[in-house]
């Protein structure tokens, strides 16, 4: 090799170790300092992804539940929804950087199982949000929705609202494997008063609460079952998706569509109409009650047990005697995620 | 072969090392180490399979595919009452007739590699569904999660699944480096109308890449289960871009004939010290993903500008 | 020193009545051509001439209509390049066929890699590099040929030197003829000589060349005899010293009238 390839080799892999090295500074630069970490308590959270507003909500009153408490929150997320070796990687590290406790919303119930076990062979405490874990004693304490009641909840009101029509149901559902998942399904049909595989179930398709898949599954569903007059949902992405193909087919007036989460923006269809009613969770319940449950772990000692229901509500505004609900103005009151302006009425 | 797209991944990796040991105080501990080649395990064991494909200009879309596939073939035959080791075998053969498979149509059809293995993630992820019904299942076998074992060195546990690995890389690393096969194999992706023509049997010689490639993937799915024994169908969705960034990130040259497996293992580190450090720092994760994308691009630009200055 | 003297033996190789066609295109018509040991056969003529079909039946990698190719006087068939080359044909292709990534030896070697002896090579199939670059090096010396270290990936020389390691390689292994195919199309006036002094080097080891070219200054300058071809004929069978380089043009592009096929053997005795 001649002198001057030599020389641009190796300023080449300079100039390639610097661009490599530069954003990395920065971010360490840049990146807000270790908040006020007043006695060094670290709080870990590993949601499923950064994609559901669901678990950037969690996130974010956890978040500030820290500031407040003034700790130190790490939070982590899988890449998609059901990435059970980026909850795993996340954990372990956490247990490396030295915390204390970690809340966890877990992917597939049984996936970071393991790694759970070695954290609370290291002396933290985990704490499964929003879905419980399978077993549920895997995990020191749960604080989630009882998403089976939720689902119950949603199942009775989509029964009172469909009145004596006979019911062609379609099930828009989450992602297979997941508590969340069956509970709420298994819930829904409770509270609808029918069993699996009851023939006014018409079609299922999984959505794995995505907007998009809510679409294409509610359009599928559509062309083969035109006569579909009810909605199960798994949550407000899919139903949205689930109404924009509803109003393409001209059949937003006569199908009842309901769906679980209460976020603002869920909210914002029911009160426009485009969901017939959305029963509501509260994350910034779990996310503060797993907070203050590490940081009373961290301080003095006391650990805590069991399944904590954080409740669930009914939003409608369009109310059936015998069922207790809410109206959307309280719901927009009480929802988690951004008051967002910037989303119009289609 | 050329040392220096190596040199520049491993100054890289070795200045991010710096830099999250001035940072924080856990980054340098024997097991914040060790996590880190845990970790790095699976999408390690991907790489390796990955790096033989791409020598070759071709590309490996399926191989995160394949490799749950075996998981999940390995766990339902145990579950249904065979014995281990043949259920292990039986899905390690599976994924080596998938690969097969791919390296027959590329070979003989002359199908771009990159379409080919793009429509065998498609086939194999639904037969992957449909074998396991949609439904990820625990494997509780000894055999299958024996990978996860791990001894002791001085404080930090080495898990055998990073034993085999780094055992896989040094087998292949002969492969390629000190036998004729590994020399055809460059050959074969620098000028393969050269190979031709100078009597190697190339279309042996890709069939035998591709095959070899699914076998290691197959490994992988081994590894896989050691480190969360858990057969899903929805695993390893993002692993096939992941282990191409380490082997791109490695110096490994998407055109084919140009690259080391050191550079891949070196690939591989870099994204997985990347993570680890970042998530001590407690910075956002976006940020793993940015620099990610500029070393990427900043090592197939040197690569392209170091071709250039050659001819 | 004193010229070898090629006597009056049989061919190395000869070839009678080779016809060709392509579908309704007839290439070659009933060709014949021979050459001998430690002899530069230049075969010259204009595109379209059936050159590169008639090389390509000579090492295989075409098989003719009708006629025969002897080696050695015996009679042959050559199904594919690599039976051409198992009976001691190599071939320097006009693109030259080499890893430009990989290093001179590996290039010298490449489809014939050496392994260690014992368990090392049989077993574990390891190759034996320092022999082979021992190898390489003493072909290089024994041509001759002036290359930079051995270990030089072979796109870091230039295209003389690249052409001499595809020459060097084709010469290493080629125990009757070694066919090459316009080896200074892309060459300097320098790089050029060199490579005519590799030929002449490997013809000197009394191994035959054929040389296909259409530089008549180089055929002239290294060729022993000249096979003229034009419209898939042996126009002529002459010498450097018979004809003048306009007369091989003319009978090239049909100016001048053929004088026949024969060979003259005592014209063509240098």
């Amino acid at each position: 090799m001649t002198g001057t390839d030599r020389r641009t080799s190796r300023r080449g892999w300079l100039a390639y170790a610097l661009i490599a090295a530069l954003p990395s500074t920065l971010a360490i630069g840049l990146a807000p300092p270790a908040a006020a970490a007043g006695d060094g308590i670290l709080v870990g959270l590993v949601t499923k992804t950064e994609v559901n507003p669901y678990f950037v909500a969690l996130r974010r009153s956890a978040e500030a539940e820290a500031r407040a408490r003034g700790v130190r929150l790490i939070a982590r997320a899988g890449k998609f929804d059901g990435d059970n070796e980026g909850q795993v990687a996340a954990i372990e590290t956490l247990i490396s950087a030295g915390a204390k406790g970690i809340l966890i919303t877990p992917n597939n119930s049984t996936g970071p199982l393991g790694a759970i076990a070695k954290a609370r062979r290291a002396g933290i405490v985990v704490i499964a949000l929003d879905t419980a874990t399978d077993p549920a004693d895997a995990v020191d304490a749960t604080y989630a929705t009882d998403n089976f009641q939720a689902g119950v909840k949603q199942g009775q009101y989509a029964r009172k609202a469909l009145g004596s029509k006979t019911p062609h149901l379609a099930m828009l559902d989450g992602t297979p494997g997941g508590t969340v998942d069956t509970f709420r399904h298994n819930g829904f049909l409770q509270g609808f008063g029918i069993k699996e595989g009851d023939p006014a179930i018409v079609g299922k398709q999984i959505t794995n609460g995505a907007q998009d898949k809510g679409q294409t599954g509610m359009e599928n569903l559509l062309s083969a079952h035109p006569d579909i007059n009810v909605v199960y949902t798994i949550n407000e992405p899919a139903a949205e998706g689930a109404y924009a193909a509803l109003r393409a087919a001209g059949h937003e007036h006569d199908v009842v569509l309901t769906s679980i989460d209460g976020g603002c923006l869920g909210v914002k269809y029911v009160k426009r109409g485009a969901i017939g009613a959305t029963v509501m969770q509260f994350p910034a319940k779990m996310a503060k009650a797993g907070v203050d449950a590490v940081v009373d772990y961290a301080k003095n000692g006391t650990k805590p047990a069991g399944l904590h229901d954080t409740g669930s509500a009914t939003i409608t505004d369009h109310p059936f005697p015998g069922l207790e609900t809410h109206d959307t103005a309280w719901g927009l009151s009480k929802c988690w995620g951004r008051r967002s302006r910037y989303r119009q009425d289609r | 072969m050329a040392l220096n797209p190596v040199a520049g991944s491993l100054s890289t990796l070795l200045l991010f090392c710096v830099i999250f040991s001035v940072t924080t105080h856990t980054f340098l501990t024997p097991n914040n180490l060790s996590l880190i080649v845990q970790q790095s395990v699976i999408v390690g064991a991907l790489a390796v399979g990955e790096t033989l494909v791409i020598l070759t200009a071709g590309i490996d879309l399926a191989n995160g595919a394949i490799c749950v596939l075996g998981t999940i073939v390995a766990g339902k035959l145990v579950d249904v009452g065979y014995p281990a080791l043949p259920c292990l075998l039986a899905a390690v053969a599976l994924c080596t007739a998938v690969g097969a498979i791919a390296g027959l149509l590329v070979s003989r059809l002359r199908l771009p590699p990159f379409i080919v293995t793009l429509g065998l993630l498609g086939i194999v992820t639904a037969a992957t569904r449909l074998i396991s019904q949609g439904g990820a299942f625990p494997v509780m076998d000894d055999l299958l999660a024996w990978t996860g074992n791990s001894i002791r060195i001085g404080s930090a546990p080495l898990t055998y699944g990073t034993i085999i690995l780094v055992g896989l890389y040094l087998v292949v690393w002969y492969m390629l480096t000190q036998t004729a096969w590994g020399t055809q194999v460059y050959a074969l992706g620098n000028n393969p109308e050269a190979a031709r023509l100078v009597g190697i049997p190339v279309r042996r010689r890709l069939l035998s890449i591709y095959s070899l490639a699914a076998l290691i993937y197959g490994l992988g799915a081994w590894l896989a289960l050691g480190r969360i024994p858990n057969a899903d169908p929805n695993a390893l969705q993002t692993a096939n871009l992941d282990s191409i960034t380490a082997v791109v990130i490695g110096g490994t040259s998407l055109f084919g004939g140009r690259g080391s497996l050191f550079g891949t293992l070196i690939g591989t580190l870099i994204v997985g010290v990347l993570r680890n450090g970042l998530t001590l720092e407690g910075i956002d994760p976006l940020w793993q993903d940015l620099v990610t994308g500029i070393l990427v691009i900043a090592a197939v630009a040197l690569d392209q500008l170091t071709r250039r200055r050659r001819t | 020193m004193s010229e070898p003297v090629p006597m009056l033996e049989a061919p190395v190789l000869e070839a009678r009545g080779i016809t060709k066609s392509y579908g309704h295109v007839a290439v070659l018509h009933g060709v014949d051509f021979e050459v001998r040991a430690g002899e530069v056969m230049a075969v010259v003529g204009d595109n379209g001439a059936g050159k590169s079909t008639l090389i390509k039946t000579l090492c295989g990698a075409v098989q003719p209509d009708a006629g025969e190719i002897l080696l050695d006087g015996e009679p042959v068939r050559f199904a594919t390049p690599l039976a051409a080359r198992a009976s001691g044909i190599e071939t320097v292709y006009q693109d030259l066929a080499v890893a430009p990534a990989l290093d001179i030896a590996s290039n010298l070697f490449l489809g014939r890699e050496l392994r260690r002896p014992g368990p090392l090579g049989r077993w574990l199939r390891m190759l034996d590099k320092p022999r082979m670059r021992a190898e390489a090096q003493r072909h290089m010396d024994e041509l001759r040929f002036r290359l930079p270290a051995i270990t030089n990936a072979v796109e870091a020389l230039s295209g003389g030197q690249r052409q001499g390691v595809a020459v060097a390689r084709a010469a290493a292994f080629a125990r009757r003829l070694v066919i090459m195919d316009e080896p200074t199309a892309a060459l300097g006036v320098r790089e050029t000589g060199q490579v005519l002094d590799l030929i002449r080097s490997v013809r000197d080891r009394g191994l035959a060349i054929v040389l296909i070219s259409h530089n008549m200054p180089n055929v002239f300058e290294v060729a022993d005899r000249i096979h003229v071809m034009r419209l898939g004929r042996r126009v002529m069978l002459t010498s450097p010293k018979q004809s003048s380089m306009a007369d091989i043009v003319g009978l090239m592009t049909g100016a001048l009238p053929a004088h026949g096929h024969a060979a003259q053997p005592e014209a063509a005795r240098p």
